[in-house]
């Protein structure tokens, strides 16, 4: 691509000014345009359940990039601006607004919507999911309320954004009950030993957790605010906020419009190419098909920025595949998890560290193998651990049971000059 | 407020005046100064904000936590004395001229 080449990107979220940020490095010298539906200046979400929900940062904080820095790499921001449909024949992009804008590559960061709740009641004011700035706004002010009127909270789903928002909302003195359709927490991500865990910590700090809740309707008074959530079995939780955190899909509508292949999310290659030879796309709007059959979504934020970089770098003609180990956090009261790998189909799990310790005084780290071979360690309060578990994952060396779990043993790969000499030692 | 002046490895050096309460990493990656990532968006989750602090001033900063100290162990350049993650140093007017030096790599 050259001087005359314009890039768009549909969607200013982590993924968008990443690919845009990226462009330049690899010394793109066209036009980049950078499209945000919301009002905001591209901002950091991973805060927004945690500390900036907490109140311990305010509103500029959350900025990713000020206004100046993208035009220092004369990158244009444009917030607000809908796309209402893309014209892959033409190689346009219509707007909301009415206005065509022509491209020459086109990058989709489009990202994902938080899953509505399907039942009645769930307009209500003071039911909200947590994605965006605004519903962060939406959650803060109503959780101020609850402070005042000494009311209580109640989370619908037992994931990263509930608890989180859960152990938020704990921090401020507020009753708070969690409500999961399955039998465990963060069924999706974690193996059960860590959900037990997570659910002992959370019953510590004096969280309510109701599992196999199956939400019939959400109660309001004759203001229309919510006052409740009534369980199929006819229980009522009471709450002046209701938190819902169910899950989210993939923004692939206007790719799909467009005649691009989308399964559960815009499909790409291990590059971030799409279908369509001119377009790219990165994020959580995204979905890959694995060697195995297997579809792979990932929601984080490495998978944002390191897609990004591979899409940028394939609108570019270059070879620049994401195959790092993917790695997830979550922040809850004063306990971090880091998690690298995914743990899905393992047999076997070792546990370094104390699991069974006092929650609040735990550092652990579980280690899920299948077959001998390391998928993923989740790691808590365990920050060393957790690099050096990437760092493993990465090389594909699998550590032996026996020193991952004596923890006066080095586990790492870091003690060994090579990789192949890390393998041999193991 | 505190005048903060980054000098990356290709010698560029930004002084920036940072608010009370914001973190090194935040006033660097909202203002576009590419020696610094801050993944997690100051986390101390990622060890993307590794930055070498003034020595002379070292002492004046709040001992870094045990989660930063687990993440300054895997910065991806040479971890030295003086490392530490700019999302865990905060501004305060005490830190007035602070100077702090971007490693070549954070990844």
């Amino acid at each position: 691509m050259n001087a005359d080449a314009s890039v768009l990107i549909v969607g200013a979220g982590q993924a968008g000014v990443q690919v845009a940020e990226a462009l330049r490095t690899l010394g793109f010298t066209g036009s980049i345009q950078l499209l945000g539906d919301e009002p905001h200046t591209p901002y950091h979400r991973p805060p927004l359940s945690k500390a900036w929900l907490a109140g311990t940062l305010d509103a500029a904080q959350l900025v990713m990039r000020a206004p100046q820095a993208l035009e220092r790499k004369n990158i244009t921001l444009r917030t607000g601006a809908k796309v209402a449909a893309i014209d892959a024949a033409r190689k346009t992009v219509h707007l909301a607004d009415g206005s065509t804008l022509p491209y020459t590559g086109l990058v989709l960061t489009t990202g994902a919507t938080p899953r509505a709740l399907a039942v009645p009641g769930a307009q209500a004011q003071g039911v909200t999911a947590l994605r965006s700035r605004d519903d962060a706004s939406v959650v803060a002010q109503h959780l101020d309320r609850c402070v005042e009127q000494g009311r209580g909270v109640v989370v619908i789903g037992g994931g990263f954004i509930g608890l989180e928002v859960a152990a938020t909302a704990r921090k401020k003195g507020l009753a708070v009950t969690v409500l999961e359709a399955a039998p465990r927490l963060l069924g999706r991500v974690l193996a059960p030993v860590l959900s037990d865990w997570y659910a002992r910590l959370h019953r510590s700090h004096g969280v309510q957790l109701v599992f196999q809740a199956q939400v019939a309707r959400i109660e309001a008074d004759a203001a229309g605010l919510v006052c409740g959530v009534r369980l199929v079995d006819g229980s009522l939780f009471e709450a002046a906020l209701v938190v819902v955190g169910v899950g989210v899909t993939a923004n692939d509508q206007l790719a799909a419009a467009a005649g691009l292949v989308c399964e559960r999310g815009i499909m790409v290659d291990v590059c971030g190419r799409t279908s369509d030879p001119f377009i790219v796309a990165a994020g959580d709007c995204t979905a890959r098909r694995l060697a195995d059959g297997t579809l792979l979504r990932l929601e984080s934020v490495q998978n944002a920025t390191e897609q990004a970089k591979s899409a940028a770098a394939a609108l570019m003609g270059q070879e620049r595949p994401f195959t790092a180990t993917p790695w997830f956090w979550s922040d809850q009261y004063d306990t971090k998890l880091q998690i690298a790998g995914l743990s899905t189909g393992a047999d076997e799990w070792v546990v370094r560290g104390d699991m069974a310790a006092d929650v609040s005084a735990s550092s652990f780290s579980v280690f899920h193998f299948r077959q001998g071979v390391l998928l993923a360690v989740d790691s808590v309060n365990a920050g060393k651990d957790h690099l050096q578990a990437r760092k493993l994952l990465d090389a594909h060396v699998s550590p032996a049971r026996d020193r991952v779990a004596d923890l006066a043993c080095d586990f790492g790969i870091n003690t060994h000059a090579n990789h192949d000499e890390a393998a041999r030692a193991y | 407020m505190a005048n903060i002046t980054y000098i990356e490895s290709n010698g560029q050096s930004t002084t920036l005046q940072l608010n009370e309460g914001w973190s090194l990493m935040q006033g660097a990656t909202a203002n576009g100064i590419d020696g610094i990532i801050g993944e997690c968006g100051g986390s101390c989750a990622c060890a993307t904000c590794h930055c070498y602090v003034d020595e002379a001033r070292l002492g004046e900063l709040p001992a870094p936590s045990e989660g930063e100290l687990a993440m300054l162990e895997n910065v991806a350049a040479e971890r030295r004395p003086n490392s530490r993650l700019a999302c865990q140093i905060k501004a305060t007017a005490a830190l007035e001229g602070l100077v702090v030096h971007l490693p070549e790599t954070q990844e």
